[in-house]
C-alpha cells in the first residue's frame, strides 16, 4: 500500500508550513521520509526525489544523513514523555547532540547545551543539565526536545504534532516559544498537526492532507477564509467557536479515512463528499488553481462550489 | 496541621512545614531496594569473603614447612599429603586442631583444597558469566536491531546452539580440550578451558531475551528521536538501547555464573572438568563421595557444602538485583 503517493510541495528558508490532517493522512510519513527515518521493513521510500538545499536527500550516503539530522534538519516529536532517553540526564542528551554536529569541546558544548534549555525557557539551566527526563514535565520535557532540536541551528525544524500530547495552557507557550524561536533565527517549520487552531496562530502557508495525497494548499488567511475543497471546508466546519452560539451539532465529516490497501476509485475523498458527482468516481482531481491567488485544491469542483454560500444546517441533516 | 498560607518571614519556619519534594533518582531506589533484600545483602557479603579468601587470602597463608610444624591457618601445598614425623601419610585423617577440615585419602589438607578449589569454581562462574554475557548481548542486540536476514541467521544460530545437549557435549568436549594441542595451555587444562567451553554452550537463552528487549526498545521514540539527532546506528545500539536492556543482562548473567559453577562440578564429579590435581568443589566432592561410604564424611561434606553455599549465595543476589532493577516495584518488600 502506499501510504503517500504524489505529493509534491516546497518550502521557502525561514516559512512556517501547516500540514494538517485526520490520523492516517500521511502527514507523518511525509515528515519521515525528508528525515529518511522510514526503513524497511516498515515502509521504503519507492520513487521521488527530497532535494533539500540543492541536495537530494534521497541520493546521500547514509553517513551524510547523519549530518543531515539534527544538524540541517531537525526533528520534534508528538510525546515528550517518551522522547526523551529514561537512562540519561537531559544534559547527557543535549550534549550528545550537539557534539555530534559540532565540533566544540564537552565543555563548550554543556554551555551552548544550558544557553539552549534557557533559550527555551527553562529555569537555572545550568543546574538543570544534570536532571533526568522524569524530573521535568511533560510541557518542560517538550521545552527540552525544542531545545535539542535548535541546539544546532537547523534550518529546517520538523515539529510532529508537538503539543498534542500536552494540556491546553502549555500548549499555548510551546507555541508561542516556537514561534518566537523560529523568529528570531529564521528556521522554517513544518508543523504536522490535526489541531486547526494552533496551525491558524503560527503558519504562514498550509496544506491540507487527506488519504496519502495533498489535498488543498494555500496560504493561512486564504485557506481559511475560502476553502476550495469539500474536506478542508468539512475540517474547518468541525471546529469550535467561541464567537458563535452552539445551539446545533457540530458539524463532522461523516465515514471514516479510506484505506489506503484498496482506495477508492477517482477522488479519494468521493465517499464521504456531500457534494460528489459523476466525475468524482471517474478520475483522480490533480491540484489546481482555484479560489484566491494563493490556493490551489484537489477537486473537480472546486471553481464552480462556492463553499461559503451553502447552509451548513442543511448539509448535516442529510 | 500544615499551613497552606504560610508566607515567608510571618514567623513560621520554612522548613518543618510545607509540602517539599525530594527527587529520588533510579539510582537512589535501586540501592534502597536492594538493601532491603536481606538475603541479597548477606549473600552479597558472603560472595565478597568466598572471593577474597579464594583469591588473596588462600595464596598468602602458604605454610611451606612440613606437616608438625605449621599451624591453622596456615595452609599446605593442595597437591603434597601430609606427611608424620615417621614420614607416613596422614590419610584419612578426622577434622582436629590444627586440620580443621580432616584430611583425604591422599593425606592432602582438605581445608587448604576446599579454598583452591574456590578458585577454580569461581574462575569458571565468573569468566563463563563475562563470556556469556558479551555473546549474549552482541548476538541478542544485533538480531533484535537489524530485523529481517541478521535476525533470521543468528536467531536460527541460537537455537541451534540452545538444541545441542549440555552435559553430553561438555563431556566430550571436556575430555578432547588436552588434547587438543593448538590451543594454548591454560585453555588445555584447569578452569579457563571449562569456562570457554561453557561461556559458549550457555549464551542462547540471554540472547533471546536481549533481543526481545531490544524489538521492544527500538520502536520507542526516545529511539527515533535519537535517529532524527543524527545518531548512528552503532551509537543507537550501545548507548541509546542497552543500558535500557540492562537489568534482565544482569539478573540473567548471575544466574548463568550459579549454574556455570554448578556445571563445572557436575564435570568434575564425572571426571571431565578441570585436570587433578588442580582441586575443585565438584572433583572433591566426588572424591569425597567415594570415601564417605567408609565414614570418611569431611571431604564429602565440606566440599558440597561450599558450593551449594557459594551458588545459593549467587542465586539470591540474582534474585534482589531482579527486584531492585524491576522499575515497577516500590520500595517497600511485601
Amino acid at each position: 500500500m502506499r501510504a503517500v503517493d504524489g505529493v509534491s510541495f516546497d518550502m521557502m528558508a525561514g516559512e512556517r508550513r501547516g500540514v494538517v490532517g485526520e490520523s492516517g493522512s500521511g502527514k507523518s510519513v511525509t515528515a519521515m521520509s525528508i528525515m529518511r527515518l522510514i526503513e524497511p521493513p516498515a515502509g521504503e521510500i519507492v520513487t521521488g526525489t527530497i532535494e533539500f538545499q540543492g541536495q537530494n536527500l534521497l541520493a546521500l550516503p547514509e553517513d551524510d544523513m547523519q549530518d543531515v539530522r539534527g544538524g540541517r534538519i531537525a526533528m520534534i516529536f508528538q510525546d515528550p514523555m517518551t522522547s526523551l532517553n529514561p537512562v540519561y540526564t537531559v544534559g547527557d542528551q543535549l550534549i550528545e547532540t550537539i557534539m555530534l554536529h559540532q565540533h566544540v569541546s564537552k565543555h563548550d558544548a554543556r554551555r551552548i547545551a544550558a544557553d539552549a534549555l534557557g533559550d527555551v525557557q527553562i529555569p537555572e539551566p545550568m543546574a538543570r543539565l544534570d536532571d533526568y527526563p522524569h524530573q521535568f514535565s511533560g510541557g518542560m520535557r517538550q521545552r527540552v526536545m525544542i531545545a535539542m532540536g535548535l541546539s544546532c541551528n537547523p534550518d529546517l525544524l520538523i515539529a510532529d504534532e508537538p503539543t498534542t500530547a500536552l494540556d491546553v495552557t502549555t500548549q499555548a507557550q510551546i507555541m508561542d516559544l516556537m514561534l518566537k524561536l523560529a523568529e528570531d533565527r529564521g528556521t522554517a517549520v513544518m508543523l504536522i498537526t490535526h489541531d486547526l487552531g494552533v496551525v491558524a496562530g503560527f503558519c504562514d502557508t498550509i496544506q491540507v492532507m487527506y488519504a496519502g495525497g495533498i489535498v488543498e494548499y494555500g496560504n493561512a488567511t486564504d485557506l481559511f477564509g475560502n476553502p476550495q475543497h469539500p474536506y478542508t471546508w468539512g475540517l474547518l466546519g468541525s471546529m469550535t467557536r467561541l464567537d458563535e452560539s452552539h445551539t446545533e451539532r457540530l458539524h463532522s465529516v461523516r465515514g471514516a479515512p479510506p484505506s489506503l490497501i484498496n482506495p477508492p476509485l477517482g477522488c479519494r475523498f468521493n465517499p464521504r463528499c456531500d457534494f460528489v458527482q459523476d466525475i468524482c468516481h471517474d478520475s483522480y482531481p490533480a491540484l489546481r488553481e482555484s479560489g484566491r491567488e494563493s490556493q490551489i485544491a484537489a477537486c473537480h469542483l472546486a471553481t464552480e462550489l462556492d463553499l461559503n454560500t451553502i447552509d451548513v444546517t442543511g448539509v448535516v441533516g442529510s | 496541621m500544615t499551613d497552606l498560607l504560610n508566607r515567608p518571614g510571618d514567623g513560621a519556619s520554612d522548613d518543618a512545614e510545607g509540602l517539599a519534594v525530594e527527587p529520588i533518582t533510579q539510582w537512589d531506589l535501586f540501592i534502597a531496594r536492594l538493601r532491603r533484600h536481606r538475603l541479597a545483602m548477606i549473600s552479597s557479603i558472603f560472595l565478597f569473603v568466598v572471593i577474597i579468601i579464594s583469591f588473596v587470602v588462600g595464596p598468602l597463608l602458604k605454610c611451606d614447612k612440613g606437616a608438625t610444624e605449621c599451624e591453622f591457618p596456615q595452609l599446605w601445598d593442595h597437591t603434597q599429603g601430609l606427611k608424620d614425623d615417621d614420614d607416613r601419610l596422614l590419610v584419612n585423617i578426622a577434622p582436629r586442631g590444627s586440620i580443621p577440615f580432616g584430611t583425604d585419602e591422599l593425606g592432602r589438607d582438605v581445608l587448604t583444597r576446599v579454598v583452591r578449589g574456590g578458585q577454580a569454581s569461581l574462575t569458571v562462574g565468573i569468566v563463563t558469566g563475562l563470556l556469556v554475557a558479551s555473546l549474549g548481548t552482541v548476538v541478542g542486540a544485533l538480531a533484535g536491531y537489524y530485523p529481517g536476514v541478521v535476525d533470521q541467521a543468528l536467531m536460527r544460530f541460537t537455537d541451534l546452539i540452545l538444541g545441542l545437549p549440555l552435559l553430553p557435549v561438555a563431556i566430550v568436549v571436556g575430555r578432547l580440550l588436552p588434547e587438543l594441542t593448538f590451543l594454548p595451555d591454560w585453555m588445555q587444562s584447569g578452569p579457563w578451558g571449562i569456562a570457554f567451553l561453557l561461556g559458549f554452550l550457555l549464551w542462547g537463552s540471554l540472547a533471546r531475551i536481549v533481543r526481545a528487549e531490544f524489538l521492544s526498545l527500538r520502536e520507542k521514540e526516545f529511539v527515533e528521536a535519537a535517529r532524527a539527532a543524527g545518531a548512528s546506528d552503532r551509537r543507537i545500539i550501545f548507548r541509546h538501547i542497552l543500558p535500557n536492556a540492562m537489568s534482565p543482562i544482569i539478573v540473567q548473567t548471575t544466574l548463568i555464573i550459579g549454574a556455570a559453577i554448578i556445571i563445572e562440578a557436575a564435570l568434575s564429579f564425572l571426571g571431565f572438568g578441570v585436570r587433578p590435581p588442580t582441586p575443585t568443589w565438584g572433583g572433591m566432592a566426588a572424591s569425597g563421595a567415594g570415601v564417605a561410604v567408609r565414614g570418611f564424611w569431611w571431604e564429602l561434606v565440606f566440599s558440597a557444602s561450599a558450593l551449594v553455599m557459594t551458588v545459593l549465595a549467587v542465586n539470591f543476589i540474582g534474585d534482589g538485583l531482579r527486584d531492585a532493577l524491576d522499575p515497577t516495584q516500590t520500595i517497600e518488600r511485601k
